[in-house]
């Protein structure tokens, strides 16, 4: 006697704890193990492109922060290359310590959600608590330099808004001492803890030559084995003058890009030092006149200086007819911005490549033949963020 | 191929026929074809030993609503080994129908379906061209030139109804569109007129 067996379609999302955001999977089910993977995105969708269309260069800025929102800056960073490389401005040397400084804390950012929150989805609750608090004095030093916990605002074409206030270089320092500690502590309880292995080795692996077929990038390639880094392969702002080094992977599962991020977050630290021991006082935004705006001080006094700052605010800077793609890399991956500029003060187009979404779009082929209680351990473990995929 | 020149060389002998245009800058490779041609290009740009490029970055639409060849279709590429990045691009109309590089990049599938909800260019051969990132049941394409910023219709929980209900969108204000073209630059025409003498001298 046969029985006829109909495959289980299971709604994953949208408002699942372990989706990471506004996710919806549609998962086909036989018995425990997953079929198919449908996501259905979207749900987060704002249309920050055509947005950006219809706003001057800097009033685009803030829309950056809204795409990966737990590292703000670094995504902000692609964009203001963008302008630079278009306009042909050099940015002076403290604003590009300064902007790395601020790159590698949200890659931090970045990471202990990332690594933290995975580990949550599979079971471990203390490092989320541990994490947190590290996160929470980061953003402070995020509030302290642009006014904002989360969005920043602070890079301009040319460099940052404003300089650094008084005191933070030091107490930045000073995390710098005490953070590698609190990586070990997370490492302590997660490297070697039997369940965290168990959930996490050779789940979700991505092979090198499917990695590349993919568009992966970041920790995604990287765990794979592909040694990979556009801050060390195509190198922007100062990183070429920074000594650190690029972990990468060997079995390309769920634990490896683990392993990476862990590793990833102590070279963030020592990139912080060497920036903050090479820092030196100086201008913190391009000395150009009819790109960053005067002082507020010398606006009460010079004429000219009020008549810049009220052009560069309601028109904004004109940026002549060129195309460009930029692309840094970001806490998740090549974050890349393609513009296109017609020469006047608004950008033409600008097209997001947010990593996320080549990241997401490959969840079918990394669960097909997992079981469903395998699909939070990889959803968390490709990092997403919808605010990027969605854009 | 190690550097950008050489890379351009290789490509004009190798895909003669099949590449209209190529231009370095901003270190990247720009190159113009035609619809009939990508896909040989992007094989011979992904398979041959001197390009390498395995990654498809991105692929996206630049719309030019007062030209004949409307679209503008872009795709980035990214080649590990040698480092180079190769922007490729090609114009179409309105209505065109363009081939789809899912069999030859997986990684394209999304980004199609992007393209596709975004600007409305179908793809042939794609396995699953569906709207997705704009709502079920959405209406037109966002990203179009001639899409309003606004939208035509907004969503909102009828108390009445008890369900989500999509209406045309009214606004208490409307959105205003400055004109910040700065007046001591001379209006349009007389820029025009400027940049004429120019040319003549």
């Amino acid at each position: 006697m046969t029985k006829k067996i109909k495959n289980l379609n299971l709604n994953f999302g949208p408002q699942h704890p372990a989706a990471h955001g506004v996710l919806r999977l549609i998962l086909e089910l036989d018995g425990e193990v997953v079929e198919k993977a449908d996501p259905h995105i979207g749900l987060l969708h704002r249309g920050t492109e055509k947005l950006i269309e219809n706003k001057t260069y800097m009033q685009a800025v803030p829309y950056f922060d809204r795409l990966d929102y737990v590292a703000p800056m670094n995504q902000e960073h692609a964009f203001a290359l963008a302008v630079e490389k278009i306009l042909k401005i050099d940015v002076p040397i403290r604003a590009q310590y300064i902007r790395v400084i601020f790159c590698e804390i949200g890659r931090i950012l970045s990471h202990i959600l990332n690594v933290t929150t995975q580990a949550l989805d599979v079971g471990a609750l203390t490092p989320s608590l541990w994490g947190f608090e590290e996160r929470e004095t980061l953003m402070t030093f995020y509030e302290r330099a642009s006014g904002s916990r989360l969005h920043a605002n602070y890079f301009r074409a040319g460099g940052v808004h404003q300089d650094l206030p008084k005191g933070l270089e030091e107490d930045i320092a000073k995390f710098c001492e005490t953070f590698p500690k609190i990586i070990n502590d997370l490492e302590s309880l997660l490297t070697d803890n039997r369940i965290f292995k168990q959930r996490n080795v050779d789940i979700g692996v991505v092979t090198k030559e499917d990695a590349l077929d993919y568009s992966f990038s970041g920790v995604m390639i990287r765990g794979s084995g592909v040694p990979w880094d556009l801050r060390k392969s195509q190198p922007y702002d100062c990183y070429e003058s920074l000594d650190f080094k690029i972990p990468v992977g060997k079995n390309g599962d769920c634990y490896d890009r683990y392993l990476c991020r862990i590793e990833e977050m102590k070279e963030s630290v020592s990139i912080i030092k060497q920036c903050l021991a090479k820092m030196e006082k100086g201008p913190i935004k391009s000395l150009d006149g009819k790109i960053s705006p005067p002082p507020k001080a010398e606006i009460k006094q010079s004429m000219e200086a009020l008549i810049h700052h009220f052009k560069l605010f309601t028109e904004g800077y004109r940026v002549p007819k060129d195309e460009i793609y930029t692309a840094v890399e970001a806490p998740k991956g090549e974050f890349g911005v393609y513009l296109i500029s017609d020469g006047s003060s608004k950008p033409y187009k600008c097209k997001i490549r947010a990593p996320g979404f080549s990241h997401l779009q490959s969840m079918d082929y990394l669960i097909k033949g997992h079981m469903l209680a395998d699909v939070p351990a990889v959803l968390g473990s490709l990092d997403i963020v919808f605010g990027e995929v969605d854009r | 191929m190690k550097s950008l020149e050489d890379l351009e060389k290789k490509i004009n002998s190798e895909l003669t026929t099949k590449i209209n245009n190529t231009e370095i800058k901003h270190n990247q490779i720009y190159i113009q074809t035609d619809k009939e041609d990508m896909v040989d290009v992007a094989i011979f740009l992904k398979t041959n030993q001197d390009t390498k490029f395995r990654q498809l970055i991105d692929i996206t639409v630049v719309d030019y609503p007062e030209q004949n060849q409307r679209f503008e279709v872009v795709y980035l590429f990214l080649s590990h080994e040698f480092n180079q990045r190769l922007i490729v691009k090609y114009s179409i109309a309105e209505n065109e129908v363009i081939p789809s590089l899912t069999s030859i990049f997986p990684s394209a599938n999304w980004m199609e379906r992007e393209v596709f909800d975004m600007y409305g260019v179908s793809f042939k051969d794609h396995p699953d061209l569906r709207r997705i990132l704009t709502d079920y049941g959405f209406e037109g394409h966002p990203l179009r030139k001639d899409f309003p910023l606004t939208g035509h219709s907004e969503v909102r929980y009828s108390e009445d109804q008890k369900k989500v209900i999509s209406e045309p969108v009214k606004l208490e204000q409307n959105y205003r569109n400055f004109d910040y073209e700065s007046p001591w630059e001379g209006t349009k025409y007389i820029k025009e007129e400027i940049q004429n003498n120019d040319k003549k001298n």
